[in-house]
């Protein structure tokens, strides 16, 4: 990952202005222009920021202060909906649930692809080009169609409703993103390195283990953020393959939040507030590696 | 390359390949099979193009596969404004990196949260319409999740909302990787804002523009189901099912899990005929460039 271009950005923002003809009417136009698309950057940005102005609000409204006033600061401000949200809704046990399928898939898929993708950047071995476009080829292909034969192979096997069902399923799903994120970075690092450490007598398991994985940290994290990011979110596989309380995610949970709550508007904006902050944290504090991950992961959508 | 034993490249794919084998191989071998029998519980007996036949007469089948197309004009609107607002931040904008940040928030948030907020702003009673009201402006507060003729589009105004953030970000990163003389020749020319968009920028992007136009088709055609789940239910009656509910429905609701593999193979085929363009892209390199 290469966070490089950013300085160009840095040098260019006062040349607009000193690159202004001499000529006032065009200046004028020109500054009118800019105005307009500045207007229309900042309407972009409002039009996100309103949103989630109008939950975080809503949440410290009371009912009556919201049926009155829909818009405007609560007065007073009113925590109770937190209370009832966590009382109305199982979000220590969703939220539980989300945290290990989570965690399950995205480890369970950095082991299997970090040694596949060895295999495609380091080694030789027949049909190796053929198995990894087809394997690449599998990320854009929805979740949907795979659905059914999925949930009608768990059922069989007695693991609907089991961590370990939806784990190996969504471990599955986002294989295909991390061996092609991870072979293409394995395939930056100098074979010079592989080279001597084979002259010092290591083995390949060593090699990926102690050079390769160490060297890739930067890939990792951003597939890990991505990952992290798909099965969270994912609500539909969650539906049909954990529809039992004990182990919804927060995904299922808020949806079924929202439905219940459909009326007390404070209530469920308290609720969907809580379901986000986890995301937004992680957001705050990773940022780069989000925005690099889903440029990098682009096909994930 | 490393030397090794002939099997060990494949001792390191095995588990990949197992696990690929159980969550695509398997599934998508199943889901031809499926889809030609009329199953009950895990199998069936073998009908042919039955289950076939029954979709293409069916009325809800015709107005899902209407809707998601309906929900493509999306994607023209969603390049239109990424590489617009992506433009504009390249160009001129002290603090770019600050607006950028807050342009991507909508796509970190969860698609479940942002239909369930969404479906609260746009009730016949919701903020939007009691803010439209206050302004004077009462006639533009419509039903917008009650009316069938407006659902769709609300539907995919939420969905223009989240998705948006992202081709910002893959414009923006484009951009950034472009040698900027190349900009400013047009600038030097005397070319005005317009044009150096249109003659100088978009061709620049054209393989990025491709790729988002050919992700967010599929988005549209089958990633959409949380939106639709959460906001409408495929509701006012039957005013926003989309293929994904339709399957979802038909496989889990009404136990016809053979009609609802038949809608799986049709979405799997499209999606593949897609995914071609997606390939040549790619070997063009576009995404390595800006990892």
């Amino acid at each position: 990952m290469n966070p490089t271009q950013t300085p160009i950005m840095d040098g260019k923002e006062h040349r607009e202005t000193s690159g202004a003809s001499h000529h006032p009417g065009r200046t004028l136009r020109r500054n009118l222009a800019k105005l307009s698309r500045h207007a229309f950057l900042i309407l972009a940005t409002l039009l996100v920021l309103l949103p989630l102005y109008f939950v975080i609000i809503t949440s410290l409204k009371s009912m009556d202060n919201y049926s009155l006033d829909k818009f405007g600061f609560p007065k007073p401000i009113y925590t109770e909906n937190f209370r009832i949200a966590l009382r109305g809704g199982r979000y220590f046990d969703w939220f539980k649930n989300s945290i290990i399928l989570t965690l399950g898939a995205v480890i369970v898929s950095a082991v299997v692809s970090s040694m596949g993708a060895f295999a495609f950047a380091r080694m030789k071995f027949r049909f190796r080009d053929t198995l990894l476009s087809s394997v690449t080829a599998l990320m854009i292909v929805p979740p949907v169609v795979m659905l059914i034969p999925l949930f009608l192979l768990l059922t069989r096997l007695n693991m609907t409703s089991t961590y370990w069902g939806a784990i190996l399923v969504y471990a599955a799903l986002i294989t295909p993103f991390s061996v092609y994120l991870l072979t293409n970075f394995f395939l930056t690092i100098p074979f010079e390195i592989v080279e001597s450490a084979l002259l010092d007598g290591a083995t390949s398991f060593d090699i990926l283990l102690k050079i390769l994985l160490p060297l890739a940290a930067p890939a990792i994290v951003t597939m890990v953020v991505v990952n992290m990011l798909w099965v969270w979110n994912d609500l539909l596989i969650a539906l049909v393959l954990l529809p039992q309380d004990d182990t919804r995610t927060l995904m299922v949970g808020v949806t079924i939040f929202g439905s219940r709550y459909n009326r007390d508007v404070p209530i469920a904006m308290a609720g969907m507030l809580m379901a986000s902050i986890p995301m937004i944290l992680a957001y705050l504090v990773g940022q780069r590696y989000f925005i690099q991950g889903l440029v990098a992961g682009a096909v994930k959508g | 390359m490393i030397k090794t034993a002939k099997l060990t490249p494949y001792l390191y794919l095995l588990p990949m390949i197992l696990l690929l084998v159980f969550g695509f191989g398997y599934p998508l071998a199943a889901i031809f099979d499926f889809s030609l029998r009329r199953i009950r519980g895990a199998s069936g007996p073998f009908i042919g193009l039955e289950n076939y036949r029954q979709i293409f007469k069916d009325d809800v089948f015709r107005q899902a596969v209407s809707h998601n197309v309906v929900l493509l004009l999306a994607v023209p609107i969603m390049i239109l404004i990424s590489i617009l607002i992506a433009m504009v931040l390249y160009e001129q904008v002290k603090g770019w990196r600050f607006y950028r940040s807050i342009l991507f928030v909508p796509y970190i948030l969860a698609v479940p949260v942002i239909g369930v907020v969404f479906s609260n702003i746009l009730q016949l009673n919701g903020v939007l319409n009691e803010t439209l009201r206050s302004l004077g402006l009462g006639a533009l507060a419509l039903d917008w999740i009650g009316n069938p003729r407006l659902t769709l589009w609300s539907v995919m105004a939420v969905i223009i909302w989240r998705e948006v953030g992202f081709g910002i970000v893959l414009f923006l990163a484009r951009l950034l990787s472009i040698n900027e003389e190349l900009i400013d020749a047009g600038k030097v020319d005397g070319a005005n804002w317009w044009q150096r968009l249109w003659f100088v920028v978009v061709p620049q992007l054209r393989t990025v523009i491709e790729f988002y136009g050919v992700v967010s088709v599929i988005t549209m055609l089958a990633w959409i189901f949380s939106y639709i789940y959460t906001i409408s239910r495929g509701g006012p009656g039957n005013a926003t099912v989309v293929m994904e509910l339709y399957i979802y429905n038909f496989a889990f609701r009404n136990q016809l899990p053979g009609i609802a593999s038949a809608v799986a193979v049709i979405l799997f085929l499209v999606t593949l005929v897609l995914i071609i363009p997606v390939i040549r892209a790619r070997s063009t390199s576009v995404v390595e460039e800006m990892i």
